[in-house]
């Protein structure tokens, strides 16, 4: 029985030219790094897009502002929501994928290392040409500059009578590229874990973060695809003179949305799924116990898989598909949160009778399960058809989503940069700022997202550049942009941190938090090999069995 | 422009008969919502108070607990359980809703989304009117629903009157439809709720709810010839590019491009609410349209100041 070296090797000192540097990460193949750069393009697009939100703010705080016109504000939300969903969360969910799956399963690497690096830079070159609208739009045709068609692009809007020049193009063009790297990560990521689990550890074994990226990966493969063919065909629409949503030429606009719902609900889940593997890895090991219910948790995680890829319409209940498809989506929309019900129960379960340290990692993940269990019931709520006929494309839908995927996977993606920079380093991030960087976020975000909820119920439409007095509206947008700077001071000592930490922070050693999954079982960072000498997997947390030889985990599994 | 004279477009002060049954809907979800938000946030609290590392001791962990079928089984069944009352309630509304049975005289309206105006045509009354939706009230001893059937003619657009009921897209090539009772006269306000291009935020609606006997009256004002007077800008008017776009019924000008504007001066606002409908208002909107409402597609004709003052002549009197 190998044994785990608990020596506290410090970070590579020696300092390599910035030729060598750049060598060393543009041609690597290495899993670690990949992942590293992703995760590290997911933090530039962030804050790209969190600039984008800031102006909205701004130009809402006040009613008839003219901070910047229509076509610019149209531009922004188009921008926001196309970076934060493609150039932010899938990035991240690659980006974790990358780094930790190869670990957690002591692999030596991913299946296709090649293709992994492939895949990164269509990403990232895809996200490149879409900012390249900024100048490239307007170049050509005198017409346009960024897209302004929303993440959604419905037609007819995105056919050329409607957005001439090259805008829409681009967006076309850069989610085409980054989406063939998305599918070809996925395939990736899904033959490594399939084919790449070091001995004894079986499916049965697997860490729940592992389990959750697998149904992650399953759902882009489903849902991508679609995407991409919506996309090819609106590109046919534009230049080769095809009508498949031109309504002119008898072509439906409906089938569109069809078409990018089939994506956009999984690719919901594609970002989620992942972050709910965060918070299993991070939970357990603060709370310090045993996730609660393992089977059940990977059970919740396909049955959210698969009954996420059949509740794509209810994006769609205001188009008038009629009463017993509307009430088949509710069923299937409200079926979803048992699952995901119990995902919250088992977490709850899992710090019951724990002794929880709230360390960053740990503070983040709490807030999570808070702002996700809002952000999940509202979800329910817009199930609720009529409801939904009512504030569906209003501030309460934008309050919503936002709940998930700020609430959810935004502060999952911070717990999980606290918790696993020490491995992907060497070094801790500081303590004492990232308490201040979650109290700001975690009030800042509260008091934009939450009060936004009473906008929409108040009657205002999502994607309005401005908006008159005297609807009730003009309180409530100026307190949610008072809600930005909090959020945005948060961010900025997370990067101070990284950016300090990096340099001077302490040596977090192999296992910092005294965690269980195989990744800890290396050195920080670990070595291009990853594992010098694996440990015997017996159960889901080898090294809980090494440090606790006297009761471990495989008698009772 | 403000909008100060109008009541708030709160969903929750419903006036008309779908809003009502959807407002009471929503009273039963968000408690059911609200019941459960409470309970998980209190195990949420308690766990965090009471399971704090600090009031563990020190260098032992926790006894190990990996799971228990019955408490799973029970956090998975009862969730069930309100899942399907949520359910059968929603299918219930949406059903009455949808299929509900309608008096064979219900007022029919055409609503047509346009980049980005409203166009209203009252097919059985021969009315075409813009951004303005005017409609009778409805009494339990008479009832005066509105169906209305919506469509689009360039890209997708959503009808919304919190007030009166939920949104329902205007599609091209997809006509749908909806209805509105309103059972109190007032004056509602509404905007469209799908993107829809550069002007979407500016796509206002006003549904004037006119008390019983009323809107027999407005009705037969629209559905006059325009009163026009013999101003000096009504040549100026049938000589500018005017006419291409707009009607004036019983005139030449019959274009369909822009709103109707047989009785442009019965209605409240222009530039579908961008601003208020006065004479000031008329003069900055011909002068520039964009100037008031970037990227509206009415150009500027580029008239002369006089010229300007001429065609407001002419359009006043169109009452």
């Amino acid at each position: 029985v190998a044994t785990v070296e608990v020596v506290t090797t410090g970070p590579d000192e020696v300092r390599r030219p910035l030729g060598v540097l750049l060598h060393e990460w543009v041609l690597t193949v290495d899993h670690k790094r990949i992942g590293i750069m992703y995760v590290g393009m997911a933090l530039v697009f962030f804050a790209v897009a969190g600039l984008q939100a800031a102006l909205m703010r701004w130009q809402l705080s006040v009613p008839g502002n003219t901070l910047v016109g229509p076509e610019t504000f149209n531009r922004l939300f188009t921008m926001h929501g196309t970076t934060m969903v493609f150039f932010v969360g899938m990035p991240l969910v690659f980006g974790t994928g990358n780094f930790l799956v190869p670990l957690m399963l002591g692999a030596r690497d991913v299946a296709f290392p090649r293709l992994n690096a492939f895949s990164f830079w269509l990403s990232l070159f895809g996200g490149l040409l879409l900012y390249f609208s900024y100048i490239g739009g307007p170049g050509l045709y005198g017409a346009g500059s960024a897209p302004a068609v929303g993440w959604f692009a419905y037609a007819p809007l995105t056919e050329r009578p409607f957005t001439p020049g090259t805008s829409t193009d681009y967006w076309i063009l850069g989610l085409l590229t980054s989406g063939f790297g998305s599918i070809a990560g996925a395939i990736n990521l899904i033959a490594t874990i399939v084919t790449m689990r070091c001995p004894g550890m079986t499916f049965g074994r697997m860490p729940l973060f592992v389990w959750l990226l697998l149904m992650a990966a399953v759902e882009v493969v489903i849902a991508l695809p679609v995407l991409t063919a919506g996309q090819v065909m609106l590109l046919f629409d534009r230049y080769l003179g095809a009508h498949f949503f031109d309504a002119l030429a008898g072509g439906s606009p409906v089938l569109w949305q069809h078409f990018f719902w089939f994506f956009g609900h999984p690719e919901v889940y594609i970002l989620i799924l992942p972050v709910f593997g965060i918070a299993s890895e991070i939970i357990p090991v603060f709370s310090r116990k045993v996730i609660f219910g393992y089977p059940v948790m990977v059970a919740a995680t396909i049955a959210i898989g698969f009954i996420g890829a059949s509740v794509w319409a209810h994006h769609m209940f205001t188009v008038g598909m009629g009463a017993p498809l509307n009430s088949l989506f509710a069923a299937s929309t409200m079926a979803i949160a048992v699952p995901t019900g119990i995902k919250i129960f088992n977490w709850l379960g899992t710090m019951w009778g724990g002794h929880i340290v709230f360390a960053t990692p740990m503070l983040f993940s709490t807030a999570f399960l808070f702002q996700f269990l809002a952000g999940g019931l509202t979800g329910v709520m817009l199930a609720v058809v009529p409801f939904d006929w009512q504030v569906s494309d209003s501030y309460f839908v934008v309050a919503h989503f936002h709940y998930v995927l700020i609430g959810g996977l935004v502060f999952l993606f911070f717990a999980g940069i606290y918790y696993w920079f020490p491995k992907a380093t060497g070094r801790m991030l500081d303590e004492r700022l990232g308490r201040w960087h979650f109290w700001l976020f975690v009030v800042g975000f509260n008091i934009t997202m939450g009060i936004l909820h009473f906008a929409g119920l108040l009657g205002m439409p999502r994607r309005i550049y401005t908006y008159q007095t005297g609807h009730g509206w003009d309180t409530i947008n100026l307190v949610a942009s008072l809600g930005v700077i909090p959020q945005a001071l948060g961010v900025l000592l997370l990067a101070i941190n990284i950016v300090r930490s990096l340099r001077r922070g302490t040596p977090a050693g192999d296992d910092p938090w005294d965690a269980w999954t195989l990744e800890w079982a290396t050195t920080s960072p670990p070595p291009e090999y990853n594992f010098e000498v694996l440990p015997l997997v017996r159960s889901r947390r080898p090294l809980w069995d090494l440090k606790h030889p006297d009761d471990p985990d495989w008698r009772h599994e | 422009m403000n909008a100060v004279d109008l009541p708030i477009p709160s969903v929750f002060a419903p006036v008309s008969t779908p809003a009502l049954l959807i407002r009471d809907l929503s009273w039963l979800m968000l408690a059911i919502c609200a019941v459960i938000f409470a309970v998980v946030t209190y195990l949420l609290i308690h766990v965090i108070v009471r399971f704090r590392a600090s009031r563990a001791p020190v260098d032992r962990e926790p006894p190990q607990v990996y799971g228990s079928h019955a408490i799973e089984v029970a956090w998975t069944v009862i969730p069930l359980l309100i899942v399907v009352v949520l359910f059968l309630a929603t299918a219930r509304t949406i059903f009455e809703i949808e299929r509900h049975p309608l008096p064979a005289d219900a007022l029919r309206v055409t609503v047509v989304g346009h980049q980005w105006w409203w166009e209203f045509r009252y097919p059985d009354l021969g009315i075409v009117t813009a951004n303005e939706l005017h409609l009778p009230v409805s009494e339990p001893a008479a009832r005066r629903p509105a169906l209305l059937r919506l469509e689009a003619v360039d890209v997708v657009h959503s009808f919304w009157i919190p007030q009166l009921n939920g949104k329902t897209d205007a599609i091209p090539n997809h006509p749908n439809r909806t209805w509105v009772e309103p059972l109190r006269a007032g004056t509602y306000y509404g905007q469209c709720a799908e993107y829809c291009g550069t002007q979407h935020a500016n796509m206002l609606i006003r549904v004037v709810v006119h008390p019983r006997g009323q809107f027999e009256a407005w009705a037969a004002a629209q559905r006059a010839h325009a009163a026009e007077g013999a101003a000096p800008g009504r040549a100026i008017f049938f000589a500018t590019a005017c006419v291409n776009c707009h009607t004036v019924r019983g005139t030449a000008a019959t274009g369909t491009f822009g709103p109707d504007l047989t009785h442009l001066m019965s209605r409240a606002t222009l530039g579908a609410g961008v601003a208020a409908n006065t004479r000031e208002n008329l003069r900055r909107w011909l002068r520039d349209p964009a100037h008031l409402k970037p990227g509206v597609l009415m150009p500027a004709m580029n008239l002369s100041d006089e010229e300007i003052d001429a065609v407001i002549t002419y359009l006043v009197s169109l009452k």
